[in-house]
């Protein structure tokens, strides 16, 4: 079980990297726990400025923009 | 190339006369359209290759730490090379603060930030030259540098939100890029989807409002009232009206091309291209999250007086 969180205040590319993260999880039959991180303070004590991010077990593994649907699938296999 | 696309499209196969209002105005959409996304998608994708994109978090890295004068000079430069999105305002705000960076430094980077970037500097070479290009990009990186130091002489940290002081950021430990061709190509598809994405509604509306300039605006009643140094309110009306409106600094540029097409003095265009991509209303209610009213009344006047000035400069060199 991977504990994942995206980075993000509520923006439209925030909501996008959600659906794309979920989707692929979902096709790769891995198992997720997703989370919305939206408090600016939270955000930032990732480092992260530019959102969304996406973190994965603690590890931050993309910031800034909607990564693509290949880059997900390859955290999740 | 494109000028020919437009011909054969408009006057040819819709049957529009070339002399018509409506002709003139359809060709500058289709030219412009043409020529600018096919601009964007190759210099885009060719920074995307080479990763010549930063991203905050690297800026935040270059910036911390120096001497005030060598800040501000990597601050400046920094946020003429780097085409954010003013979503990433606020962080990158409470990131700098947090990071001890003067708030004078930051606000010069927010005023270079949005009025510069390279993908718009190589598209003001393709449409309206070196010459006009230059001064612009002299004229902005000036206006954030100056207009960062007037900003601290007033103490802007009593209008700093409180909340934004006990933020603390964590260090970024990210995993190492893929730099593999494979891997750049990818990166740089993506950051071409990424960008357009954001972009494609200011060009398309900038290119829209600079084609019924250009179709529909006679050319005498231009070069009457906005043409020369007679009429000094065409400075400060040009800067006023560009605050409320905004386009990120590509959709300026077919305005620019229109305005100055038709004989608007050089000085009037550039102010009002500065006013509408460095000052805008939704840019003030993101900056509100972070800044108190007084400090964003001041900041718009400083860099309102800031863009009259140079209007007046280059109208007078010119």
């Amino acid at each position: 079980m991977k504990e994942v969180k995206i980075l993000g205040s509520g923006c439209a590319n925030c909501k996008a990297t959600y659906k794309v993260v979920e989707e692929a999880a979902k096709a790769k039959g891995a198992e997720i726990a997703l989370e919305k991180v939206e408090d600016l303070g939270r955000i930032m004590g990732y480092g992260v400025m530019s959102t969304p991010g996406v973190v994965i077990d603690g590890q931050v593994v993309h910031a800034g923009g909607v990564p693509d649907r290949k880059t997900v699938e390859g955290w999740f296999s | 190339m494109f000028d020919t696309l437009g011909d054969l499209l408009v006057y040819r196969l819709l049957g529009i006369d070339p002399a018509s209002h409506l002709g003139a105005a359809l060709h500058f959409f289709v030219m412009d359209t043409t020529k600018i996304f096919f601009m964007l998608v190759i210099i885009i994708y060719v920074m995307g290759l080479f990763r010549a994109l930063l991203s905050p978090e690297r800026v935040r890295a270059y910036v911390r730490g120096k001497p005030e004068w060598a800040a501000r000079s990597t601050a400046v430069g920094l946020g003429a090379v780097t085409p954010f999105c003013s979503c990433s305002s606020v962080p990158l705000f409470i990131g700098f603060v947090e990071a001890g960076i003067p708030l004078g430094v930051t606000f010069s980077f927010l005023i270079a930030s949005p009025m510069i970037n390279e993908v718009a500097v190589v598209i003001l070479i393709g449409i309206l030259g070196w010459e006009v290009t230059l001064m612009y990009v002299a004229a902005g990186l000036t206006v954030a540098y100056v207009g960062g130091l007037v900003m601290e002489r007033f103490r802007p940290e009593r209008w700093v939100e409180p909340y934004v002081w006990q933020i603390h950021m964590g260090e970024l430990k990210m995993p190492e890029p893929d730099t593999s061709l494979a891997g750049r190509h990818r990166y740089a598809m993506g950051e071409v989807r990424e960008i357009l994405r954001r972009l494609w509604k200011w060009v398309l509306l900038g290119i829209g409002v600079g084609a019924l300039f250009h179709g529909y605006v006679p050319e005498e009643w231009v070069v009457e009232h906005l043409g020369g140094t007679d009429n000094w309110l065409a400075v400060p009306g040009a800067v006023l009206l560009g605050i409320p409106l905004y386009s990120n600094a590509t959709g300026v540029i077919p305005v620019a091309e229109a305005m100055l097409g038709k004989g608007v003095a050089i000085g009037t265009t550039l102010a009002f291209m500065m006013s509408i991509a460095a000052l805008s209303l939704p840019e003030m209610i993101i900056l509100r999250k972070v800044i108190r009213w007084p400090g964003l009344a001041l900041y718009a006047g400083v860099l309102a007086v800031a863009f009259i000035l140079v209007g007046y400069g280059f109208n007078l060199l010119a």
